[in-house]
């Protein structure tokens, strides 16, 4: 399932929701929005990640729990 | 590495038995897609029980529609490498997913459905999604 995560840094992550681990959330295939350096602002970068599909950035990621303070299906954020 | 052929043959004989025809070459990728007129229909397959699994049976269910593309092609991602590398450079726009799917006329993409457009979604939502393109991209102009 392709998620999108808000994260308490601010940033955003769109991936592949693979697990909840106690090392926290694991992710395949993320893209991520960094608002400090993204040329885009997140809603504008999460539509071309939804048009043009999921602009890799890791492989696989894991999210410390507490830096996740929101997860929503992308279809559910964009249709 | 690819899974086993014995594996995924089913898979492929889904494909094909809904008319699709599969290339397995950059050769007849290029054959196919290269100079190409008309609305081809790239099916990216996949192993993939989630989202592959919704993905096939939404195409044929698609493909009975009156309105249809003039050819249907698939690659298969993890399987044929080769092919389906080259399948990706004629959508180059689009990141890569599997399963995944492209509709092209005279050689532009006009509608593509990614992985994450498929999964969660019931075949008949998806079929739906593209008996729309189909309307709106291969029917004839009057």
């Amino acid at each position: 399932m392709t998620v999108v995560v808000s994260g308490r840094s601010g940033r955003t992550y769109v991936g592949r929701y693979h697990e909840q681990a106690d090392r926290g959330l694991v992710m395949h295939d993320v893209g991520v929005h960094d608002p400090d350096s993204a040329g885009l602002p997140r809603d504008a970068w999460l539509e071309r990640q939804h048009k043009f599909g999921i602009r890799v950035d890791h492989r696989q990621l894991v999210l410390p729990a507490d830096e996740v303070t929101d997860i929503r299906r992308l279809g559910a954020v964009i249709s | 590495m690819p899974y086993n052929p014995l594996l995924v043959a089913p898979m492929r004989a889904e494909m094909t038995h809904m008319g699709a025809r599969e290339l397995t070459s950059a050769a007849e990728v290029d054959a196919a897609l290269g100079d190409q007129k008309g609305t081809t229909l790239v099916f990216v397959n996949s192993v993939c029980g989630c989202a592959a699994g919704n993905a096939r049976p939404a195409l044929a269910h698609a493909l009975r529609h009156g309105v249809r593309p003039d050819s249907i092609v698939t690659v298969f991602a993890g399987q044929d490498i080769e092919a389906t590398a080259r399948a990706r450079q004629y959508f180059a726009e689009y990141q890569p997913s599997s399963p995944s799917v492209a509709l092209l006329k005279d050689g532009e993409v006009v509608h593509f459905i990614h992985r994450h457009q498929i999964e969660g979604r019931p075949p008949q939502a998806v079929a739906a999604d593209l008996i729309s393109a189909f309307d709106r991209h291969c029917g004839a102009v009057v």
